[in-house]
């Protein structure tokens, strides 16, 4: 399948000398949900901006549906939706106004209808004629998502979308981009919230002072690098481990009344019958037992460690 | 061509007009018409008439100028500023639309205003002095052409500025002065030699000429002249945003 968005060797230098991106090499697959993840400052609206026009690459080349963003700009942007980070609105305009204005503005005729369905679909209908002033800083995030959403794209990216709105706005924009991945649109979002990867996106990026350092599918990304954990509430404490479990990889916590053994979950034997043979064989007691593992957060917390 | 877009920039400009227009026209046909009473009535009273024309009636192409000039700068210069301040010039930026066709949607809509606001004042002068236009092709030539070179002279401004200060600072600083130095109230001929030869080089000065010519034909400079000055300063104007947008300038980073 040829990728929706080609990236190149892409690199971007500030006037100040500022590397924003530095060799930057990426293939999105059509209607995934790509989560680009890194620390403040690391270049991930750089990235974005690059793709949409709004920043000049300094080298390197990126294709929008196999064509050039820059010789065919017409082409490519008409296929891109933009939610930018920062609430940008005109604020004496009405919510009408400004989502017709940009469905005008990326060559698109007037369709009150199809307005009418985008501002349904984001609950902000009894919102239409209410000028973009009046509006709560979750409304006109919403407001946001109607403007890329208002000339029908088929990329659409969401530049920190859930940040600053409540709990509910947020499974609301969740639920709003599962609809659009059915009907075959392309995502790529950028966000703090690790949990917010972990839930919609189908492979990770993470970007770290201009550096991809790492393209992963979710599932496999957290398979490879999740830590499975057993965690045993001892009866009595543990001071040292017994010789006989030496071989299990063992940590004692919470003063001596946890024992913990970490294990692959890839592996066909994960050694957890022996352990528990073994404690028996030891009189070694337990009151509870629970299993956790690693999320993505503590796995974006490592990688970004690692590569420091 | 992506007429749509044309049309959406256009049509948002034209709707900020209905928004503010107390600002918009209101305010500026007020104006207009004290410099009427002030200066033709009070002056002409002392100054009867000019190249044969009265007082009264030798002003008017000259207000209509100073109030199509100012408009024109003042419109297209916020017209594009006040994206760039509250950051909605993102869309603009990542829109499927070319330099030219931004231009005609932000310039087109700001010298549409300014023609309309001209032609109000025009049609509110004939409430103090009796008027005549010789030649209403050229009148509406020198109109059109004057209100989308200082358009897109504003534009030009609008990009270059990057605070509410700056934007300012050249209508205030330069255009008035060039606009009242260049004729509006006076012929040149009035001046004594050397303020002759100074007013030689304000491109107003050949504005309000030939504007004036197409009223009465009274002119300092001759109508070539004016025609030739006007292009010359629209050629410029249309160079510097052709290089802005290539470059960039004061818009992408």
């Amino acid at each position: 399948m040829h990728p929706i968005i080609q990236i190149t060797d892409v690199n971007k230098v500030y006037a100040s000398g500022f590397k924003a991106l530095d060799n930057i090499n990426l293939a999105i697959k059509p209607a995934e949900v790509f989560a680009l993840l890194g620390p403040n400052g690391a270049g991930k609206t750089t990235l974005i901006s690059a793709i949409c026009g709004i920043v000049n690459a300094t080298s390197g080349q990126i294709t929008v549906a196999g064509k050039d963003i820059v010789y065919d700009y017409r082409h490519t942007r008409r296929l891109i939706g933009l939610v930018p980070q920062e609430l940008t609105t005109d604020a004496f305009e009405t919510v009408w106004t400004t989502v017709s204005f940009s469905r005008g503005l990326f060559g698109k005729k007037p369709n009150p209808a199809f307005i009418e369905k985008t501002l349904r679909s984001l609950s902000l209908w009894d919102k239409k004629d209410s000028k973009m002033i009046e509006l709560s800083g979750g409304m006109k995030r919403r407001v946001m998502i109607a403007k890329a959403l208002s000339h029908e794209p088929a990329i659409l990216f969401l530049d920190e979308p859930t940040a600053g709105v409540d709990v509910e706005l947020r499974k609301d924009m969740w639920e709003l981009v599962r609809q659009l991945r059915n009907d075959g649109v392309t995502i790529i979002l950028t966000t703090h919230y690790i949990e917010e990867a972990e839930e919609i996106a189908d492979r990770i990026g993470v970007i770290k002072n201009g550096q991809l350092i790492l393209v992963e599918d979710k599932v496999a990304l957290m398979n490879q690098l999740g830590k499975k954990q057993l965690i045993l509430d001892l009866k009595d404490p543990l001071t040292d481990i017994p010789s006989d479990l030496a071989d299990f990889n063992l940590q004692i916590q919470n003063e001596g009344m946890q024992l913990i053994y970490s294990y692959d979950t890839t592996k066909e034997h994960t050694g957890i019958s022996a352990l528990l043979q073994h404690l028996s064989a030891a009189s070694i007691g337990f009151k509870d037992i629970k299993t956790d593992q690693s999320s993505l957060e503590d796995i974006f917390v490592s990688l970004v460690k690692e590569s420091t | 061509m992506n007429r749509y877009a044309v049309a959406a920039i256009y049509k948002f400009e034209m709707a900020r007009t209905k928004r503010t227009i107390f600002q918009s026209i209101i305010s500026p046909v007020i104006s207009t018409s004290l410099y009427f009473v002030v200066f033709g009535s009070a002056i002409g009273s002392r100054i009867t008439e000019i190249d044969g024309v009265s007082y009264g009636a030798f002003i008017v192409p000259g207000l209509i100028m100073l109030s199509l000039l100012t408009q024109s700068i003042s419109n297209a210069s916020f017209g594009i500023y006040f994206p760039k301040f509250t950051g909605t010039i993102y869309e603009l930026l990542s829109a499927p639309v070319s330099s030219f066709e931004v231009l005609l949607g932000y310039v087109g809509a700001a010298a549409t205003k300014s023609i309309i606001l001209a032609l109000i004042i025009l049609a509110t002068a004939h409430f103090f002095v009796p008027l005549e236009i010789a030649h209403p092709f050229w009148m509406l030539f020198f109109l059109v052409m004057t209100a989308i070179t200082f358009s897109l002279f504003g534009f030009i401004i609008g990009i270059w500025a990057d605070n509410f200060e700056k934007l300012q600072v050249i209508p205030l600083i330069v255009i008035t002065p060039l606009v009242f130095l260049g004729g509006t109230f006076y012929s040149v001929s009035m001046l004594p030699p050397f303020w002759q030869t100074v007013t030689q080089f304000n491109p107003v000065f050949y504005l309000i000429s030939g504007f004036r010519w197409s009223f009465y034909e009274v002119a300092d400079v001759s109508l070539v002249t004016s025609f030739f000055v006007m292009s010359g300063f629209l050629a410029f104007c249309l160079l510097a945003v052709t290089w802005i947008f290539k470059s960039g300038y004061q818009i992408k980073r």
